[in-house]
């Protein structure tokens, strides 16, 4: 319904670019618009909520752990600590971990990708053996690896950012635990960059050879305006559905690390932190488990509904039937 | 294809032998050892400790050493249990993890299959709209969560297995579903995806055309071609289940490699490390080769190259 009249909307003799396309598509989709929905509704709750929650450390150890009730809504942990709270400090630093990796993971893979697929030849082949070879390595290892070994130097970034002075001024002297999620960014980010890379390199070496890249060439188009006004938009869309679909996928990795105790440290939660102290009490207190596990399992589904619906509406091959 | 596989393997050796050496300098690089958390060992120790395991010896020497070693198919002793080779901790635990990979696997495969191929014979009815739901949960529960869930479920509220443990056979269903679920889950919805492709090909009409059963069609025809994304995932995914063996033997308490691994990284047992994930990559690596194998098997256009 929306979209017919907004496809009116657009004057008959502009026509629609593939953007606009791609965006009607994505309104179709209610999967994806309602996965949007619950992950912005998510991230804003995240983001602005603990303002006007209690703290997430505010301990009372008198009350306990209780069960979900008027005063806290979902309840309280062992220590006393709103449960609500926790959740919604534990999906910042879940969902500030998902972008940031991501966000690394894409610069590393679209860089390698794209020189890679623009040199071609021996260079291309060298490297594009190297990330078939990467890919069969067991990487959750490494970075567990990563995690264990790399945290005392982070410790030692730590203490000097808290000394760091600044004309008398030390601003950053109330930080917790920076280095550690420093550390996350970086080890996840190195892993996860392998596929985008290949997708990138892929697109790349096609759009190369496309005949409407010769046709500007040989209208005297320089190489800049070609590759930023010809290539670049052609690349946009794979990129951003790979990245929506990574940003679950290093969410898991990262509470996959906190549940084997190699996450971000107390007091800080992450998500899977507060699922492996859940999953250690659960047997008294199952809403230290179900709660945040739910809160989690939501995201991710939402995020990959998301993804799903971005790669349908953006997904060139697929919008031809 | 024995040139194939002749020239796979060999690619190999260089591959772990990049493997062990960055493991090797990373977790040498940082200061500290596995004997410095110790509780107050006198210095004279530390030293006759440190000569009796070679960390006296400069980086590279001890490197040239291990490497001879590894060679001779001794990965060393390890530095946290006295009197046990790394040889011996991975005859003991390696057991464990592969049957509780492989009892997932077989999870994986017998529910992931028929949901797929199920919801792809019936695609757009409530059928497939069950099954691509379910798929798409199972992607979004992981281990972590799954598996407390169904320890507080079938363990604690109604009593029919064991919290955690490893004797018994009933103690091997929870953690072979919890490992396998989610694999299920993405071996259903790549086996929905392959069959629809192959289900829309002229051959299949022309099996149809010529009077083909519709069961026949599915399993004799399509399910050939159908299967192929999920093996190529099968080399990924047994990854993924060897690592996320890890979660599963910390849940159920199981006496597994993956734990092993865990625990030898927070206590620096260098060799402990090393040896594990040299294991771990050579197994990735030649299951891959065996996916390779099995694609072109299935997929005769595909050449060997």
């Amino acid at each position: 319904m929306t979209s017919t009249t907004t496809a009116l909307a657009v004057p008959p003799d502009r026509g629609r670019s593939p953007w606009q396309d791609a965006w009607l598509r994505l309104r179709k989709n209610r999967l994806a618009v309602a996965g949007a929905v619950v992950v912005l509704g998510f991230a804003l709750l995240c983001a602005f909520g603990p303002f006007f929650a209690q703290s997430y450390q505010v301990q009372n150890l008198n009350l306990g752990a209780t069960g979900p009730g008027a005063a806290h809504w979902l309840g309280t942990d062992t220590l006393g600590r709103d449960l609500l709270s926790r959740i919604l400090y534990g999906g910042r630093i879940s969902l500030l971990v998902g972008l940031v990796a991501s966000f690394v993971a894409l610069v590393i893979g679209v860089t390698y990708g794209a020189i890679s697929g623009y040199a071609g030849g021996a260079t291309d082949r060298l490297m594009m053996r190297g990330v078939d070879i990467m890919f069969a390595l067991p990487f959750t290892i490494f970075v567990i690896l990563m995690m264990v070994f790399l945290k005392e130097p982070m410790q030692l970034l730590d203490a000097w950012l808290r000394n760091f002075d600044l004309l008398g001024v030390r601003p950053f002297a109330n930080l917790q635990g920076v280095g550690k999620i420093l550390l996350l960014f970086a080890a996840i980010g190195a892993v996860e960059w392998l596929t985008m890379a290949r997708i990138v390199r892929g697109q790349v070496l096609a759009i190369k050879q496309m005949e409407y890249i010769a046709a500007a060439r040989t209208m005297g188009v320089g190489s800049r305006r070609i590759i930023f006004r010809h290539m670049v938009p052609n690349l946009l869309g794979p990129v951003i559905v790979y990245t929506s679909l990574t940003i679950p996928a290093v969410m898991l990795l990262e509470s996959f690390l906190s549940f084997l105790g190699l996450g971000v440290d107390a007091p800080m939660s992450s998500l899977g932190t507060l699922i492996k102290d859940g999953a250690e009490k659960m047997e008294e207190y199952w809403w230290l488990l179900v709660f945040p596990g739910g809160a989690f399992s939501l995201t991710l589904l939402s995020l990959n509904f998301l993804g799903d619906g971005l790669r349908d509406a953006l997904d060139v091959r697929s919008s031809k039937d | 294809m024995l040139r194939f596989i002749a020239r796979r393997l060999l690619e190999t050796v260089p591959v772990l032998l990049i493997i062990v050496t960055a493991t090797f300098f990373m977790i040498r690089f940082v200061p500290g050892g596995p004997f410095t958390s110790e509780k107050a060992v006198s210095p004279e120790v530390l030293r006759n400790l440190e000569r009796a395991y070679h960390l006296d010896q400069p980086l590279w020497r001890q490197y040239t050493t291990y490497l001879g070693q590894v060679l001779h198919g001794d990965l060393g002793p390890s530095f946290k249990y006295p009197n046990r080779t790394v040889n011996e901790i991975i005859a003991d635990k390696l057991p464990v993890s592969l049957e509780l990979g492989g009892l997932a696997l077989v999870v994986a495969l017998g529910l992931g299959l028929p949901l797929g191929v199920l919801a792809a014979a019936r695609r757009n009815t409530w059928l497939d709209y069950v099954a691509s739901t379910t798929a798409m949960l199972g992607v979004c529960v992981p281990t972590f969560v799954l598996g407390p869930i169904l320890v507080l479920l079938f363990a604690i509220h109604f009593h029919g297995f064991n919290a955690s443990g490893w004797y018994g056979p009933a103690d091997r269903v929870l953690p072979a579903l919890t490992l396998g679920c989610v694999y299920a889950a993405y071996i259903a919805r790549l086996t929905r995806g392959g069959m629809l492709e192959i289900l829309g090909q002229d051959y299949i009409r022309t099996a149809r055309a010529k009077g083909a059963s519709e069961l026949q069609i599915v399993l004799r025809h399509a399910l050939r071609g159908g299967i192929l994304p999920v093996v190529a995932f099968l080399g990924p995914a047994t990854a993924g289940i060897l690592t996320g063996s890890f979660v599963i033997e910390t849940i159920f308490q199981i006496p597994g490699l993956g734990r092993e691994f865990v625990n030898s990284a927070f206590n620096r047992d260098y060799t402990v490390i090393l040896g594990t994930v040299l294991l771990y990559a050579a197994m990735i690596v030649l299951l891959n080769l065996v996916v390779d194998l099995v694609q072109v098997w299935l997929n005769p256009r595909l050449k060997f190259e």
